[in-house]
């Protein structure tokens, strides 16, 4: 299980790049070896507002479905157009190529709110046994 | 221990009806030399009756058509067969007088527009079958038309909408536990509810602290289902429906798992003002592609005026739909819903009686714990407690070795039974859901149970093997992920399989 240490995570399992002013957001390691392989993303419409706790994408897998959560307030700038063809992405690469948003950061002061690569371990490793 | 009742057998291979058509061939034909005149269709219809050529309609013999659809039929697995301990399905045995009343030809061949002076059967049927439902639910009032539970689910939270409307209230919420079947959210935001919803407690259960801080004016309802997914009876459910409505809100329970309460207890001393019954579970009617559904909904009288149009009423032993209704959501659909299930519920009923109706509940209960006491501890039992009509496990310890709950399903198909409810409800990670109802015999829960620890025993010494199951079946493991994520609907003309 991957928790790469220059990331940002959430309790709901979602991971976040700080470049700049923009967020990038994805699911975790843990998050997509949970739900199984992924078969379909709904994303959300660029220029889309959302705050903290809603939902701006569902992810389906043979498994089960599931909301993911915006953990900031901002606008979606760019989603990852190649999940709509190949949802794999995020199985494959969850921190790389299966980024799902990138949303510009309305309030950095959130980003304090967001748990750490250790914090989010440890979590992971609470909730896994 | 018994035989393995999953031996192997001879299966026949059948491609696609498309594929076995040759040109030329018919099933059917017209004698020479009787004297009827051949003419050409077109000089029959209009033009506008009439449809193109289907590219690639298939042409086969009679004998091509039986072979093709017999061997398919022996492809399936159904409840005449074996075991089907699918959770919160109430997968219980379909007897046979159910069919043979729904067969008799004066229910059977009655024409939807028949005028109701002969129709006067099939609407008493309708009538008492209302009526025997109100009395297990201890509702006021019953609708046989929704065509399944998901539509009665609908039609209960449009009379939930409707009735606030018409005390001029404007309510946007409705409570759903995380426990719930999918369908009770959906519902609610179907009908343009903002979905609230709560956690379980620790125990499993819904903790009344939890709806109290949550409960407004805003909320038009609670949606539950009792005993929950878990399998276990709500105990604060008096509490919790009292916090509902001492705020003016409404209680909606889900009847999927009514079997474990007829005859013992009735939803609305529960204080539930709304329910739906699934007749194809309950009430022992087919269930998925045995035959359509059907999702009865049923009231307090406070609600009963928003009951979906026509209702059938009784005057003198007269029966008759009733129309105009106005504080009614309207109609569902075409006609009056799903007679012949009605028919079958009916029947079932009537030769049950309400002592044998109790007496289900309390076998399906039985059976359930029996089950349940057997795999505890070789299977994590996530919730232990008492369960009602079904019990959840986790794949907790065969997850040490790395076997998962769908390879578990899997092993449990090599061993001749239909698996369990998997990954349900999802408050339970790898959860397994069974429900083996009041229709299995000791003998049948036994050598379940059996191959249940088998497949555990496995997963200590060869975890690997049960990995490459089902090896029985005409298929293997199927590769769900490409099915979603490039599904093949339908066959086309000249298409390649591949």
């Amino acid at each position: 299980m991957e928790f790469p240490d220059d990331l940002l995570y959430t309790k709901e399992h979602e991971w976040i790049r700080v470049v700049g002013d923009t967020a990038v957001i994805g699911i975790t390691d843990y998050a997509q070896s949970q739900l199984g392989d992924i078969v379909y993303t709904e994303l959300p419409d660029i220029g889309t507002e959302f705050a903290p706790g809603n939902a701006f994408s569902v992810v389906e897998s043979v498994k089960t479905v599931s909301d993911i959560y915006s953990p900031i307030t901002g606008t979606i700038e760019e989603v990852n157009d190649n999940l709509e063809s190949s949802p794999e992405q995020i199985n494959a690469e969850p921190y790389t190529g299966g980024w799902i948003v990138k949303m510009t950061i309305s309030n950095a002061d959130e980003l304090e709110k967001l748990l750490s690569p250790e914090e989010y371990e440890s979590l992971v490793n609470e909730e896994s046994h | 221990m018994r035989e393995n009742v999953g031996a192997r057998g001879l299966i026949f291979n059948e491609p696609l009806i498309f594929d076995i058509s040759r040109e030329g061939r018919d099933g059917a034909s017209i004698p020479d030399g009787v004297g009827l005149p051949e003419k050409k269709i077109e000089s029959l219809l209009p033009k506008g009756s009439l449809r193109d050529d289907i590219e690639g309609f298939p042409s086969l013999s009679e004998v091509d058509v039986v072979r093709h659809f017999t061997r398919l039929s022996q492809w399936n697995y159904g409840l005449d067969g074996g075991f089907y301990p699918l959770g919160s399905c109430t997968m219980k045995y379909n007897p046979k007088i159910n069919e043979d009343m729904a067969s008799l030809p004066a229910l059977n061949n009655l024409h939807p527009y028949a005028p109701e002076g002969l129709a006067q059967g099939a609407l008493r049927i309708m009538y008492e079958l209302s009526d025997y439902l109100a009395e297990i639910s201890g509702l006021a009032k019953v609708s046989l038309q929704p065509s399944a539970g998901a539509q009665g689910e609908f039609a209960g939270i449009l009379i939930i909408k409707n009735y606030f409307e018409s005390i001029g209230e404007k309510r946007h919420k409705i409570i759903v536990p995380d426990s719930a079947h999918g369908t009770n959210p959906a519902s609610s935001a179907l009908c343009g509810y903002q979905v609230i919803e709560v956690k379980s407690g620790s125990d499993g259960l819904i903790d009344p602290a939890e709806i109290e801080k949550h409960m407004d004016d805003d909320v038009a309802a609670i949606m539950l289902t009792n005993p929950n997914t878990l399998g276990l009876f709500e105990s604060q459910i008096l509490k919790i429906t009292e916090i509902i409505h001492k705020k003016g809100g409404l209680v909606y329970m889900d009847g999927a798992n009514l079997n474990a309460l007829m005859g013992i207890v009735k939803p609305a001393d529960m204080g539930v003002d709304i329910m739906h019954f699934n007749l194809h579970k309950t009430f022992s009617t087919p269930h998925g592609g045995g035959g359509p559904g059907s999702g009865p909904v049923g009231v307090t009288k406070k609600i009963a005026p928003f009951l979906p149009t026509p209702v059938i009423v009784e005057n003198n032993g007269n029966y008759s739909f009733q129309y105009g209704n106005k504080d009614s959501i309207g109609r569902l659909r075409a006609f009056y819903g799903n007679f012949g299930v009605m028919v079958k519920a009916y029947v079932y009923i009537r030769s049950m009686g309400g002592d044998g109706l109790k007496k289900a509940s309390e076998t399906a209960v039985v059976n359930a714990n029996y089950i349940k006491e057997k795999l505890k501890g070789i299977y994590h039992l996530p919730y232990d407690r008492e369960c009602m009509h079904e019990c959840v496990f986790s794949d907790k310890i065969q997850g040490e070795n790395d076997v998962s709950t769908l390879d578990i399903a899997k092993a449990i198909i090599d061993r001749g039974f239909h698996p369990p409810t998997i990954y349900f409800p999802l408050i339970v990670h790898g959860a397994i859901m069974m429900e083996p109802t009041e229709t299995e015999g000791k003998e049948t829960l036994d050598s379940f149970i059996e191959a249940l620890k088998d497949i555990a025993a496995k997963a200590k010494e060869d975890p690997g093997s049960l990995k490459a199951s089902p090896e029985k079946p005409k298929v293997g493991r199927l590769d769900e992920t490409q099915a979603a994520r490039n599904p093949k609907l339908r066959w086309r003309a000249g298409q390649k399989d591949g």
